[in-house]
């Protein structure tokens, strides 16, 4: 069969083609999705196409390029089509896999106990004694179930022959486990019949496994945590143990990767500073207090993971956790110190090892790599440098791989001047042409191009050994230099399908069992800083519906009144907009110094029209663009408690505003004001709908309130003293009453009816007693929980007064005891506010000092 | 030779500190060359939990952590100690020439596991060319290794200038030498990096030096605070230790506290902070001899 997708697909003559034979025929792996691909039409591969990029998009997948600058992210490169591997060469991969982590894990005991490899000579002391990465306090740590190593990732590639080599070993805190699963998600999903049909093994029963394995050895810690503190009590028989994901921040590179992964393993996700340790036990802060933390999936590096043993510069970490784990009150994975085997160093003596510890050979080998600490080695790097890719032999040795076959005479002499003088420091590999796989062509859906690519393959260790994830993740060389694959310089990745022989069931290795006592009603574990930034969730979500509101009330205003009859209430809209630092407040000055008639103090309409353009776009300035892109960074920081629904939302308005063409005029200003409106409304549904009603939502829902009540007032004091004929129909836009007033009064707005609708009235969700009686409501339930009351004294005080108001004698304009009132509320509020700091979110506020001497 | 040592350490913040978690590392260690009698750390505030460990290197440390605000941290620590004679320079005659015994530790052969863990670079002590070029006057052909570094102890005390404002606890390695002048923590991280970059091992050792000067005898230098000198591996006769701040071979006035590979294995104390703000820092060492041989009679039989 001739396929018309291969009509420009180069074969290769020095690589291993994964599509074809080398007699130019398909491989039979590939033959179904070459044959459903081929027979349809070029427009289905287009919609294909265009449905993994918006949903890359809209998931909001993304690598952050600069892990310390805010806001450069990329989103994730994703090819269509998958990476596809039989069964049976599966099987040897998974074999080869399972033995290597059982190999570096058994390493990684002897080097951080006994040290027998050391004292017999096995492995050279340098790689381990002159290795950055050997952090001796993790010396002698408690290791429940003997393992170190509990999440592996190795990426392998394959030879010209068509056999697999290992490439590099990530022992310390493997990334992408959770980019394969976005990957499989969005790929599966654009080939939903092919992706049944070919069997393809799924990957929850790994992650699954992950998690009940991780709350295996937790449970243990747990056990051993309360023999040794009388105040913790033990788990209760299906009580889950507390097992967190720690982040470095939303600033890391795969940050994203990591907030997906809390949410699907349901981990809280915590950094260093939610936590705290106490006579050797890891505590998270949480609303209820200090909280037993059982084990840990770090994603953070080893020496940052606690400054008062390993570096003490790091800002990142837990002060005494090296010591917890010491005690085994707390499980860490990977361990601290697994770093120590990413050293290429260590890929020359791993045959021997295997056989000495394993008692087998090894099944699949490493790239050629000799470390030039051994003299021998030494020379025979130096002979044949151009074969060579030489890299530093421990991660403290900063720099780039060197190939050498890009040097020219005088930089090799250079070079091998350095090797000599310190030839521990480096090892060489052999420059291995990878395979090549079918990507679809950037410019035609309808052709395939051929690219070099490796695999990441995961392995997990369990109570019952290692298992491996059947897929991983695929990555594709950028296309200008396939010798080096990284997701860091921009190259792209694959969905990887392995094909099972027959269906197969995941069922959990690990018996659960959940009784009704132990069924869980409220998070209790929502650490302290999830809080006050959910509290920022609430009150930054309603503040930018207002400004939107606001500014689209301005630019109707603006655009409805010509610049002569704006003038009564133009003022006090103008005013809110400045009052919200949306709009400059002295723009007149410059103006009035150079002339000093009064007509040139206004500005003309002209300038206003670009200071509310500025006001929704600017970037530079204070505006609703920048706004929402604060809001963005702070549910980033949240993204594990929002649904994906919710994450979609927030990126669409972010989007929205990246997507804006260079010189946007007053109508693009509205019609992404409406947008934005609806977004921010819909966002305000889910918190509504969809959240659970635990205390997080009720700090969310208080931040709600709070803005909402503090917008009341602020409009109100100004409406209440702006010139006595204005029109009221703003008023009611604002605090989005319009309707519910026409549908009662029919009539011309007035102060009265308009007051009570705004003020009293309680089925109105935008009324100031609906803001009180819910915060009171809030405050009353969380206080039931943390005993310790007070604040809601203040609003209790706030509704009564409010409640003993006499309409008739207040509800007008300019009316001085309600717009006291209207002041004093005010300052409750920011009282308020202070106080559900104090109380809740100091833990999350003291800076950490380190000292030294 | 008793001793007794009085090592107070007083912290003030500018504002309250809420946690304060400390390491210290000032409970003298066992060896043969010297026994701690009595050993005794008073915090205040009083922690809210504390706890003994030995590290990697087989030094006591000790850990404690205080939940309750406090504005000064003061640690007090107490110790006696009796030391043993140390072979002198004529007894350490005819050591084993400095590059066999670098061959030697270079076999990699599992033999001398002690050693190779202080024969590479660690965080403070970077290996360079500069180091060994430095150091290579001094290690002649054959020379033996005691006798070598012992001339490299007298070279870094005749060509280093002792300034307590020329370097801070983060000054590099390189600058030292650059600048020629330093304090003794410098001048020990020196001397182990001219050893190392000649492939030799050495280790850091931390404690204290007599504060009075005996009879007839001048004060040495850092003698009002925590001291610092090397311990070289010398193969048939082990690890014997150098002064370089004193130009001297240690003797009986030196009384160890902890060594590793560097300054940074084995800094007295080391802690996080919540809170507290700005902080400023008080140390006082006093070393007092005791002259009772009656009790160390008693002790040794």
């Amino acid at each position: 069969m001739i396929y018309s997708l291969l009509n420009q697909y180069p074969a290769s003559t020095v690589r291993h083609d994964e599509l074809l034979d080398s007699s130019g025929e398909p491989r039979a792996h590939w033959k179904e999705l070459l044959e459903s691909l081929d027979l349809e039409p070029e427009a289905i591969m287009r919609q294909r196409v265009n449905a993994v990029r918006r949903q890359v998009r809209e998931n909001g997948v993304t690598y952050n390029v600069y892990a310390d600058t805010k806001g450069v992210q990329r989103p994730w490169d994703l090819d269509v089509l998958p990476f596809i591997l039989p069964h049976e060469e599966w099987s040897i991969i998974e074999q080869a896999v399972i033995q290597r982590a059982r190999l570096l894990n058994d390493i990684l005991i002897d080097v951080y106990g006994s040290q027998n490899l050391l004292k017999s000579g096995r492995l050279p002391p340098s790689l381990i004694h002159g290795h950055s990465g050997f952090l001796r306090p993790c010396h002698g740590t408690d290791l429940p179930g003997n393992i170190a190593l509990h999440h592996y990732a190795v990426d392998i590639a394959r030879a010209p022959t068509g056999q697999w080599w290992v490439v590099a070993d990530r022992t310390q805190a493997p990334s992408g486990a959770g980019y394969t699963l976005e990957n499989r998600t969005v790929i599966s999903s654009a080939f939903p019949e092919l992706f049944r049909d070919l069997k393809i093994q799924r990957l929850s029963g790994y992650f699954s496994a992950m998690r009940d394995s991780l709350n295996y050895w937790g449970r243990i810690c747990a056990e051993k945590q309360s023999r040794s503190n009388p105040n913790i009590p033990p788990l209760s028989e299906g009580e889950q143990p507390l097992t967190v994901l720690l982040t470095p921040g939303p600033y890391n590179e795969t940050y994203h990767e990591q907030s997906y992964l809390a949410g699907y393993l349901g981990f809280p996700l915590v950094q260093g500073s939610d936590m705290t340790v106490r006579n050797g036990v890891v505590m998270l802060k949480t609303l209820s207090g200090l909280k037993p933390v059982h084990a840990i999936l770090r994603r953070l590096d080893d020496d940052f993971c606690d400054p008062l043993e390993l570096n003490p510069d790091s800002l990142l970490g837990i002060a005494g956790l090296t010591e917890a784990t010491r005690r085994g009150n707390v499980l860490v994975a990977n361990s601290l110190g697994s770093n120590l085997l990413e050293s290429g160093a260590l890929l020359g003596f791993l045959p021997e090892l295997c056989n000495h510890l394993l008692g087998q050979n090894l099944i699949m080998p490493s790239v050629a790599t000799w470390w030039c600490g051994e003299p021998a080695a030494l020379e025979y790097v130096v002979t044949n440098l151009r074969e060579l890719v030489i890299k530093p032999a421990y991660p403290q040795l900063r720099q780039r791989p060197i190939f050498g076959e890009d040097l020219n005479a005088k930089d090799k002499d250079e070079f091998i001047k350095r090797l000599r003088s310190n030839p521990q420091n480096f090892v060489a590999q052999e420059l291995v042409k990878i395979s090549q796989a079918p990507v679809l062509a950037k410019d035609s859906a309808k052709s395939l191009n051929a690219y070099a690519v490796g695999l990441r393959v995961y392995a997990c260790a369990t109570p019952n050994g290692y298992v491996v994830m059947p897929g991983g993740l695929t990555r594709v060389a950028s296309g200008s230099d396939s010798r080096v694959i990284t997701i860091q310089r921009g190259g792209t990745s694959k969905d990887t399908w392995v094909r099972a022989p027959h269906a197969v069931n995941h069922t959990s290795l690990l018996r659960r069992t959940t009784s009704s006592k132990d069924l869980v009603r409220d998070n209790t574990f929502i650490s302290s800083r999830t809080v006050e930034n959910l509290y920022w969730f609430g009150r930054y979500n309603v503040r930018n519906n207002l400004n939107a509101r606001l500014l689209r009330a301005t630019i109707l205003y603006f655009l409805e009144f010509s610049s002569e009859h704006r003038a009564i209430e133009w003022p006090t809209v103008h005013g809110l907009c400045v009052w919200y630092g949306l709009m400059p407040e002295k723009e007149e000055e410059e103006k009035g110094e150079s002339d000093h008639s009064l007509l040139s103090i206004e500005l003309n309409d002209q300038e206003i029209e670009d200071q509310l353009v500025q006001a929704v776009f600017a970037k530079d300035q204070p505006s609703l663009a920048n706004n929402i892109q604060s809001f963005y960074q702070l549910s980033f920081n949240l993204r594990e408690r929002l649904s994906d629904d919710n994450w979609r939302v927030i990126n669409q308005m972010t989007q929205s505003f990246a997507d804006t063409g260079e010189n946007p005029t007053i109508a693009d200003a509205l019609s992404t004001l409406n947008q934005m409106r609806t977004s921010l409304v819909t966002l305000a549904g889910f918190s509504l709908d969809g959240m659970t009603r635990d205390h997080g939502w009720r700090f969310l829902s208080m931040g709600r309130r709070i803005e909402r009540l503090q917008f009341l007032c602020v409009l109100l004091q100004r409406a209440l003293t702006m010139p006595p004929n204005s029109n009221l129909d703003w008023l009611l836009d604002l605090t989005d009453s319009i309707v519910t007033y026409r549908a009662r009064y029919s009539a011309q707005p007035e102060w009265l009816p308009v007051l009570d609708l705004i003020l009293m009235d309680e089925n109105n969700p935008n009324s100031m007693i609906f803001q009180i009686k819910g915060l009171i409501k809030y405050l009353a339930q969380i206080s039931l929980t943390y005993n310790k009351g007070g604040d809601e004294q203040m609003l209790v005080e706030r509704l009564y007064s409010l409640e003993s108001l006499d309409p008739d004698a207040t509800f007008f304009h300019g009316n001085k005891v309600l717009l006291c009132w209207l002041e004093e509320t005010y300052q409750a509020s920011l009282k308020i506010s202070d106080k559900l700091s104090q109380r809740f979110f100091s833990y999350s506020g003291s800076q950490q000092e380190s000292n030294r001497y | 030779m008793r001793y007794h040592i009085t090592h107070e350490t007083h912290y003030s913040y500018d504002s309250v500190a809420t946690l304060s978690q400390q390491l210290l590392f000032m409970s003298p260690r066992n060896f043969e060359s010297q026994i701690c009698l009595d050993h005794q750390i008073d915090v205040t505030p009083v922690p809210n939990e504390s706890a003994n460990n030995l590290d990697y290197f087989g030094n006591i440390s000790h850990y404690f952590s205080i939940f309750t605000p406090h504005q000064d941290l003061i640690v007090r620590v107490e110790s006696t100690v009796d030391l043993f004679p140390r072979p002198s320079l004529q007894s350490l005659e005819h050591s084993t020439p400095w590059e066999i015994v670098r061959d030697r530790l270079n076999l990699h052969n599992g033999i001398y596991n002690d050693a190779v863990a202080y024969l590479y670079p660690s965080p403070k002590i970077l290996c360079s060319d500069a180091l060994a070029d430095y150091a290579r006057p001094s290690f002649s052909n054959g020379r033996g290794i005691v006798e070598a570094a012992f001339d490299l102890t007298q070279r870094i005390y005749r060509e280093f200038e002792f300034d307590s404002e020329a370097t801070n606890v983060s000054t590099p390695l390189s600058e030292v030498l650059e600048g020629r002048r330093g304090v003794c923590q410098d001048f020990a991280h020196l001397m182990i990096g001219c050893l190392r970059s000649m492939g030799l091992a050495c280790r850091y050792v931390s404690g204290y030096i007599l504060t009075i000067p005996l009879e007839g005898h001048e004060k040495l230098i850092g003698a009002d605070a925590s001291h610092a000198w090397v311990s070289v591996y010398c193969h048939k006769f082990g690890w014997i230790d150098f002064d370089p701040t004193n130009n001297c071979l240690v003797q009986n006035d030196h009384i160890t506290v902890a060594w590793g590979r560097d300054f940074s294995d084995v800094s007295p104390m080391r802690g996080v902070v919540l809170g507290g703000g700005a902080q400023t820092l008080k140390v006082s060492v006093t070393v007092t001899p005791i002259w009772s041989n009656e009790l160390s009679v008693q002790l040794s039989l």
